[in-house]
């Protein structure tokens, strides 16, 4: 293996070298310092320069330290014995437990899934929580993001989801971390070794103190992980990923340090390109038995839903969870507001044989009728609830039912889709049954009779 | 042919060195054959981009030139096939490389052993030019594949066969030796030349009652859809590839879901086409690149996708081309300009992003195709467009507006309140509604045209009311004002919301569309009457027949006739029983 001594720039976390042999596009690098080494990989090469990144940021290297070209890229250790350990941000053991001896390395970039090879999903997945269940259905093999904000529960939805989905006998929980607190990480941990989900679980760790660059690399060592876990060893497997924030904060800091030419906001103009490669490693196979299920978390800055990284990840994935500080304060939990949230694979995860054969017509008109209360409340706060007629009064009183009774729900209450959607009936009597436009009359009696249902008016 | 070796790999372009290559042309690059098309030259160098992922490839690597640009290969056996974005059959490569792509693959567009049954239409001695009819294949229960003279060719007929053949056996051959085939090559950055281009006169009917009623698009037209995410883009996109009355739709995912492309797969082959009664997928050509796919390939992904369109519009059908998104295109021209350190536009798109755009556009249009014929054809262009932010003035909706004849603005707040198509009316527009307004009167009703005038007014008035009602409450309107917005409040929910996924409601046609809009206005009439006659406001909107109008949408197309009459002759009992009350 071929070492040089010609770096000739340091910027930022790349380094240049040049004077060097015919050095392939994205591989391994090994950069040694005073008996210190670093890895990194290569972004850029030709005949006569090499742009590096490092991950491990670079500080300490100098125009003497030691470059060595790996002649290979970044690959996993793979086998099932990855569950229930614990490993950093470029996929090393960190749990003080032995060296992973793999059954077959994989590249961690992965290859595009053939669009004709998918299979199409279509199998419910009972989360507990009314508000995903009823209204923003979670779907085998779909990729749902949940938008939240600093200071909002995001982390404990995503542990109660991971505690109580019922995905599948085989199950496995892929957590990823990049950029969260050591604190963070200890919960996780904690909650996983507690409810016995570590031994089903795999977790990377990039925490907020380790190099940013190495953000890059640790969402795709965990989807590695997970493929191999759903495809050869046919399981169910949910991946976690926090924050996806900082995974693009790092995708700036490289794009800056290129000096490329940015897009909105600074962020690169590939980013949803590059943000694609990512989500899109979630789904189903046709003629196999595991699944890929994804659960991104973005805390969006400014609370700013515009702001191109939920942007760009709300038009690579299907749907999202829309966390909201509003709901926060009045102290429901989960806050989730189900008006700007959505599954669009929802329509074909629910219905008589999935589901209910209610489901769609209840969860369209709590919908309609939540929206429109809400829309009365700007109402309210300038002519006074007074001015309004009994109709509108009772939209106000049901939003509230709404938020305070199906939206929220205690942190370990798991409900089941049944007592979801007669909670749903159960609120839908505070209207008239005349505005119950949205579902069909044979439904409405057959449910009136089944739950004993009584509507205003 | 021409060989070169890498110099540099920066993602998906890569420069080359000692390479004698055209613009545009097709070139082969590096040991594995990435397959890749010249993007520019600056002296000795070539700077190329890659339709696969560069990872690996190393500067010295050779680089071959192929000496053809980037072509689609037309003929039989493309309906109901689904490629990548540079026309590799994404089944083929399945079989070759398993469930995930591998680098490196070719295989033919056509499939190369299947026979087809040639029937010749020209026979020796004929004089034939590029677009004739040379005979006829059979590609489906439903569908007869014309076999085309290719554009750019003319001559004598030599010799020509009926028979059995496959697309690599030539059928017959020019005087000038020019040998025939069933299928052939076109490169898919240049328009098909047509005879003439015609007036879109008649419209494309879609099913869709808030696009056939209020925002009607022409065949041969181009429309944009522009909407922030989880606005319903795909989803509409969708319904006008299953029931819009077109004979092929050409669908174009361009660097969207992958799960998008698999429910297409799934549920196209299990719908009837409307019209014809054959499965959908029989008239379906897709596209998938899909987001986490090169960029490369998107970017050509929407050429391929209008050859294809252009083809089958040459053979004399309508066609209808879906680009879902165009945002996506955009991006990876944005893309691969920035790797070139070309100089930016607006929002570091490409200062050609606006050219690009209308070049595609115009390449939609209903033509007088070659030939002697004189057939005619169209293709219709839709693109959905991502604005980021759902923010309409950035650079891509803007230079799509500036070409499309139909604007369907899709809305976030409308699809938050889950009215479906959230296409907002108040800003949507249609250019084609006056040309289109004589074969409504035609072929649907009279009065089509006021209805409809009508309904749009009652909307717009609704809007400004509302303003109103956000100061001061409804209860300060007058009773005639508040009925106002309970008329427009039937429009909006009974009439332009149309769910996708109900099995009756997902496809309603003009005579339905008619028949409940007719009858909304009937129930407007009738209730101002009413309240003229000094009724009261609530016992009006109280009206059972309310509901009934509302649900209107939800009677099957067999039983509408019978099922809207007695809700009109319901709604004239019902007002004669509330009169002053």
């Amino acid at each position: 293996m071929k070492e040089y001594q010609t770096i000739t720039r340091v910027a930022g976390p790349l380094v240049f070298v040049e004077k060097t042999h015919d050095v392939a596009y994205g591989e391994l690098v090994e950069i040694e310092l005073h008996g210190e080494k670093k890895s990194g990989q290569v972004l850029d090469t030709s005949k006569d320069a090499v742009v590096v990144q490092v991950f491990e940021g670079t500080s300490g290297i100098d125009r003497k330290s030691v470059v060595k070209f790996l002649n290979k890229t970044i690959k996993l250790n793979c086998t099932k014995e990855l569950l229930g350990r614990i490993l950093d941000g470029l996929g090393r053991p960190i749990d003080g437990g032995p060296e992973v001896i793999p059954d077959e390395q994989r590249d961690v970039n992965g290859a595009a899934i053939n669009p004709y090879s998918r299979d199409a999903p279509r199998d419910f997945i009972q989360a507990g929580i009314s508000s995903i269940d009823g209204m923003n259905t979670l779907v085998k093999g779909q990729k749902l993001p949940i938008f939240s904000g600093s200071g909002l529960p995001h982390n404990d939805i995503a542990l109660q989801i991971a505690r109580q989905a019922k995905i599948g006998k085989d199950f496995a929980v892929v957590f990823v971390a990049m950029g969260i607190t050591n604190e963070e990480a200890q919960r996780f941990i904690k909650e996983f070794e507690q409810t016995g989900a570590l031994e089903r679980a795999v977790v990377f760790l990039n925490l907020a103190d380790d190099p940013a660059i190495e953000r890059l690399v640790t969402p795709r060592i965990g989807l590695t992980a997970a493929e191999y876990l759903a495809f050869n060893h046919e399981m169910d497997v949910l991946v976690i990923l926090t924050d996806m924030s900082s995974y693009c904060e790092a995708l700036r800091e490289i794009g800056a340090a290129r000096e490329e030419v940015p897009g909105r906001r600074g962020y690169p103009g590939y980013m949803y390109t590059n943000l694609a490669t990512i989500y899109e490693r979630a789904g189903l196979i046709k003629g196999k038995k595991g699944s890929i299920t994804q659960f991104p978390i973005l805390t969006l800055p400014g609370d700013d839903i515009t702001h191109p990284i939920p942007d760009l990840t709300g038009y690579i994935t299907e749907g999202q969870i829309v966390l909201s500080r509003e709901l926060h304060a009045k102290g429901i939990y989960p806050p989730v507001d189900v008006l700007p949230s959505l599954s669009r694979l929802m329509q074909i995860g629910i219905g008589s044989d999935k589901t209910r054969d209610d489901h769609r017509a209840v969860s369209n008109q709590l919908y309609a009728a939540y929206a429109e209360g809400r829309s009365l409340r700007g109402l309210v706060a300038i002519v006074g609830e007074e001015a309004l007629t009994e109709r509108d009064r009772a939209y106000l009183k049901f939003a509230k039912a709404f938020e305070e009774q199906f939206t929220g729900q205690g942190k370990n209450e798991n409900r089941s889709i049944e007592e979801t959607l007669n909670l749903g009936w159960k609120l839908l009597q505070i209207l008239p049954r005349n505005e119950l436009i949205r579902i069909e009359d044979a439904l409405i009696e057959k449910y009136s009779k089944l739950l004993n249902l009584q509507f205003a008016g | 042919m021409a060989l070169g070796k890498l110099y540099r790999i920066s993602g998906p372009v890569v420069v080359a060195e000692g390479l004698d290559a055209k613009m545009y042309e097709l070139v082969k690059v590096g040991n594995e054959k990435l397959l890749g098309e010249v993007i520019q030259i600056t002296g000795d160098r070539v700077t190329i981009q890659v339709y696969e992922e560069t990872t690996g490839l190393r500067p010295g690597e050779p680089v071959e030139g192929t000496g053809a640009s980037l072509s689609v290969e037309l003929g039989p056996g493309l309906l109901s096939q689904i490629y990548d974005g540079v026309q590799r059959p994404l089944p083929v490569l399945a079989k070759m490389s398993g469930d995930f792509i591998s680098r490196g693959l070719t295989a033919s567009a056509l499939d190369e052993n299947k026979k087809w049954d040639f029937a010749a239409k020209v026979k020796k001695g004929d004089e034939v030019v590029g677009g004739n009819i040379l005979g006829t294949v059979q590609e489906t229960k439903y569908f007869e594949h014309k076999i085309l003279v290719p554009p750019n060719v003319k001559g004598k007929i030599k010799e020509i066969n009926s028979g059995k053949f496959n697309v690599r056996q030539p059928i017959g051959e020019l005087d000038d030796g020019t040998k025939l085939y069933l299928s052939h090559k076109w490169p898919v950055r240049t328009p098909r030349p047509v005879k003439e281009k015609l007036m879109p006169t008649i419209p494309m009917i879609t099913g869709q009652r808030i696009l056939d009623s209020l925002f009607p698009i022409a065949k041969g037209g181009t429309a944009a859809i522009p909407g922030p995410f989880g606005s319903g883009k795909t989803v509409t996109q969708q319904q006008l590839a299953k029931w819009s009355d077109a004979k092929i739709v050409v669908y174009i995912g361009c660097g969207e879901r992958g799960n998008e492309m698999t429910e297409v797969l799934t549920e196209f082959p299990k719908l009837i086409d409307p019209y014809t009664n054959a499965p959908l997928m029989e008239r379906t050509v897709l596209i998938a690149n899909t987001s986490n796919m090169p960029v490369a390939a998107r970017e050509a992904s929407v050429y391929t996708g209008m050859a294809i369109a252009e083809y089958f519009r040459d053979q004399g059908h309508d066609v209808a081309l879906m680009a879902d998104s165009t945002s996506r295109w955009a991006e990876a021209m944005r893309e691969i300009s920035s790797r070139l350190e070309e100089m930016p536009g607006e929002e570091g798109y490409p200062a050609y992003l606006a050219a690009r755009l209308s070049e595609f556009y115009e390449r939609a249009g209903r033509i007088i195709c070659l030939g002697k014929d004189g057939i005619e054809g169209s293709v219709t262009a839709i693109g959905a467009v991502s604005p980021p932010g759902g923010d309409f003035s950035e650079p891509v909706t803007q230079n799509t507006l500036k070409i499309t004849k139909v604007f369907w603005a899709l809305d976030a707040r409308l699809a938050q309140r889950r009215h479906f198509p959230a296409i907002n009316w108040l800003e949507s527009y249609s250019l084609y509604k006056d040309i289109l307004s004589q074969w409504y009167i035609d072929k649907v009703a009279n009065d089509w045209n006021e209805i409809r005038q009508k309904a749009m007014e009652i909307l717009q008035q609704e809007a400004s009311l509302q303003e109103i009602v956000q100061l001061v409450g409804s209860d300060a309107l007058p009773e005639k004002e508040r009925l106002t917005i309970e008329i427009a409040r039937i429009i909006r929910e009974g009439f332009l919301q149309q769910s996708a996924y109900h099995a009756v409601d997902s496809y309603c046609s003009l005579k339905k569309q008619y028949g409940m809009l007719k009858a909304i206005m009937k129930f407007r009439e009738l209730a101002f009457q009413s309240l003229e006659e000094g009724t009261n406001l609530q016992s009006i909107i109280s009206l059972d027949i309310k509901t009934k109008l509302m649900k209107a949408a939800l009677i099957d197309e067999k039983n509408f006739e019978h099922e809207i009459q007695k809700i009109n002759e319901q709604m004239s009992l019902d007002f004669k029983s509330v009169v002053g009350s």
